[in-house]
């Protein structure tokens, strides 16, 4: 039961490290990818990580989903569930704007990458 | 065995975010998102959170994944090679990935139920829900119900993007008539 424990312990950052490697890899995506179809790839990945950051310390070990019923006795948070719904689909509505943003500058400036746009990145 | 579910699909899920870095080719990066997105499903209902996760599975994988692709159809679909060093970006995220690994260490371990989080304010909602709204699905009383304004609010983001949307694609079916002419007298 004692090493059961440390392994929990163990496991249980895990589930924070992936977490924060997802915020990395997305914030990664963001800087260094100068295609922006791209770049809102990265800002999908980075907002999908805050999910895991909200929802993993509502889960109790051996609860359920949060529906009441005579059956069971322990159950998640469901709070984390309801404000992570609203995010969900606030970032398909700013994807969805992003997205229309980038064809209108496909369209002005026949480019989606951003070095092409800003012309030839002398300022780097 | 919870345990044991949770590391694999976490593990699917950074192997998977790993090829989105690497891969060039837009249209594959898209496709890869949907896995992603369909993977991040699977892990939010293997933790309980089972309407966040069929929503994940219909808006993130499938209108993200729609979205994307016709993007991608007015568009261009391949990535051009990168001109500049990744050696800033990379030194940007992995100080930032240690900062917030510094700030895990202070945050209650995974599957902990004697967490504030959940002897406060979620064990408050899962008693009172029933009394309160009967509805038995506590996700749904606390969304329409105890946190109704914040549907709200979001209602309203969504309607600001797609008016936002609408005007800026508008715009380009005009101009797009308007070359057409043009082209047609020369």
């Amino acid at each position: 039961m004692e090493g059961l424990n440390e392994l929990a312990f163990v496991l249980g950052g895990v589930n924070h490290w992936i977490t924060v490697f997802l915020i990395m890899a997305g914030l990664y995506i963001i800087v260094s990818r100068s295609n922006m179809i791209k770049k809102l790839v990265g800002l999908s990945i980075f907002q999908t990580s805050v999910y895991l950051l909200y929802v993993s310390p509502g889960k109790i070990i051996g609860g359920t989903a949060p529906i009441i019923s005579t059956d069971f006795a322990v159950y998640s948070n469901p709070l984390p569930h309801v404000l992570i719904l609203t995010a969900i689909v606030v970032g398909v509505a700013t994807l969805a704007l992003g997205l229309a943003l980038v064809v209108r500058i496909n369209e002005a400036y026949g480019s989606i990458e951003e070095d092409e746009v800003y012309g030839d990145g002398d300022w780097n | 065995m919870e345990f044991l579910i949770n590391l694999v699909l976490l593990l699917f899920l950074s192997a998977v975010t790993i090829a989105i870095i690497g891969v060039r080719n837009l249209f594959a990066v898209v496709v890869l998102g949907g896995a992603y997105s369909f993977l991040m499903a699977t892990l939010l209902i293997a933790m309980d959170a089972v309407d966040v996760g069929m929503t994940e599975a219909a808006v993130g994988a499938g209108v993200s994944t729609v979205l994307l692709l016709s993007a991608l159809h007015l568009t261009k679909t391949d990535e051009a090679p990168g001109r500049h060093s990744n050696v800033l970006p990379m030194a940007l995220s992995v100080l930032t990935g240690l900062a917030l690994v510094y700030g895990t260490w202070d945050l209650p371990r995974y599957g902990d139920a004697d967490t504030p989080m959940n002897t406060y304010v979620g064990a408050e909602y899962l008693e009172r829900s029933i009394d309160e709204t009967t509805v038995p699905n506590v996700v749904t009383s606390v969304l329409a119900s105890y946190r109704g304004y914040d549907t709200l609010g979001e209602t309203a983001v969504i309607f600001t993007a797609g008016i936002g949307v609408l005007m800026l694609l508008k715009g380009r079916r005009r101009r797009k008539d308007e070359d057409g002419e043009d082209e047609g007298r020369s």
